[in-house]
């Protein structure tokens, strides 16, 4: 039996591939907080050739643009994004760690000056051995991307 | 030199390159040496501490004095309409539109840079929350210079609390600049974060962790000692652990000539009154410092050239 059939084929959409088993449930999450009127289907633990296992989510309706899915790479390193438009695969591009995120989740500091005041929050993203370093850009105080991930 | 300084906002230590440093330290000297009454005549200064502190709000405003400008502001918060509940953002709006420059404390890690995205004039920070405190280091690094003749290849010994001293973190990475070696001594508890010794690994800067004063006295140019607070342990703990981070004359037996040492005040009980007296003892120039370091800071953001 193969994936595909696991997990229904969508119309229009994208569909989230390849996120290391596990990391779905976050990316679920983040979802939910970016939109959530749209139609969620989820594979979790599915047999994968390249992973052994791995965790898949298509929405229905929505097209990921670069950033969006950008957002969402600090959960799912490696993961892929297959835009989709008549069951076909528009678009596809890897989740690539950005430089900066503003606006994704507000600093884990509960001190700082950004949870009371008109500005997003913003951090500059750092790939440091397994894991992501975020560092705020006004507290200036740095995380794991385990403690956002949380929040 | 061209003034690297002009209408640049002053958040935090790390936006300052060597040379930056250099040039403020070097006009600090000069502004010591011929005071300058005029540089800032005709200027209206915000000194606003959304936190109470007097030492550093009482050294701003005598630098700005010094320089010739006027002030306006407040000491703490309580009647403004911070407490009505206006966001700094508009806070920071109205009262730089009036204003030259923007000295400002706040009780909150980011507040001056947010200032900054908000501010028509140049924001100083003169401390937010556990964050930044960039004048503390400057005038640190001031009396280093003055004491020692040069920032180069000093050996500095900081002592106390490391772990939540913000004036140590700062202080650390600047010297940095100038291929300083460090010893550091402190109780586990209190010790340097490792972010920071990463930090320190990674530029290939050469630091120990001591355990005595006695032990590396001998090869200090500075031994810069803070205050380990009572509160972050229990008594008996305290009582145990804090003779070992109170400099006395005793420590200093073998110390240069020339080391000097550092605190960035208030005091409590962990450097001896005796010490005073000895020839090691620069605290208190150092805290007079701090005007000229600020008088310095303050002149250059706001004249093209000096």
């Amino acid at each position: 039996m193969t994936n595909k059939l696991q997990v229904e084929a969508i119309r229009k959409g994208t569909v989230i591939d390849h996120i290391p088993a596990g990391q779905g449930v976050k990316i679920l999450d983040r979802l939910q907080l970016l939109n959530s009127d749209v139609s969620i289907t989820v594979g979790f633990n599915l047999p994968s050739k390249a992973q052994g296992r791995k965790d898949i989510i298509k929405v229905t309706d929505l097209k990921f643009t670069e950033q969006e899915a950008n957002q969402l790479a600090l959960f799912a390193q490696g993961a892929t994004i297959n835009v989709i438009d008549e069951y076909h695969v528009v678009d596809k591009f890897n989740m690539t760690v950005p430089e900066t995120l503003r606006g994704a989740f507000p600093c884990p500091n509960s001190n700082c000056i950004t949870h009371n005041e008109p500005v997003n929050s913003y951090f500059y993203l750092r790939e440091k051995d397994d894991d992501i370093r975020l560092k705020c850009h006004y507290c200036e105080k740095s995380f794991s991307k385990e403690i956002v991930s949380e929040l | 030199m061209e003034n690297q300084l002009y209408l640049r906002d002053i958040i935090s230590i790390a936006d300052l390159n060597r040379s930056d440093l250099e040039q403020i330290l070097e006009t600090a000297a000069q502004l010591k040496r011929a005071p300058r009454p005029d540089l800032l005549e005709g200027k209206v200064i915000a000194s606003c501490f959304f936190e109470a502190s007097t030492r550093t709000r009482l050294s701003f405003e005598t630098a700005v004095q010094r320089l010739g400008g006027t002030l306006i502001g407040f000491s703490d918060s309580s009647n403004t309409s911070a407490k009505k509940g206006e966001t700094l953002a508009d806070s920071v709006k109205i009262i730089s539109s009036y204003t030259d420059a923007f000295i400002m404390r706040h009780p909150q890690e980011g507040a001056a840079r947010l200032a900054s995205e908000f501010s028509n004039v140049p924001i100083i920070n003169g401390g937010d929350g556990a964050n930044q405190h960039p004048t503390q280091t400057l005038l640190d690094l001031f009396s280093i210079r003055e004491c020692q003749g040069t920032l180069d290849d000093l050996t500095i010994t900081f002592v106390g609390d490391l772990k939540y001293g913000r004036t140590v973190h700062s202080l650390v990475q600047a010297m940095a600049l100038f291929g300083a070696k460090f010893n550091f001594i402190a109780p586990d508890a209190l010790s340097m974060p490792d972010y920071l010794l990463e930090e320190l690994d990674e530029k290939g800067i050469r630091y120990r962790k001591a355990g005595s004063i006695e032990e590396v006295v001998p090869e200090s140019d500075i031994i810069y000692m803070t205050r380990v607070q009572k509160e972050r342990f229990d008594e008996t703990e305290y009582m145990h652990m804090a003779s070992k981070y109170i400099l006395g004359v005793e420590s200093l037996k073998g110390a240069r000539e020339s080391l000097k040492i550092l605190h960035p005040l208030p005091r409590v009980n962990e450097i001896e009154v005796a010490v005073d007296n000895t020839p090691h003892a620069y605290y208190f120039q150092q805290a007079e410092n701090g005007v000229y370091a600020r008088q310095a800071l303050l002149a250059l953001v706001l004249n093209k050239s000096i």
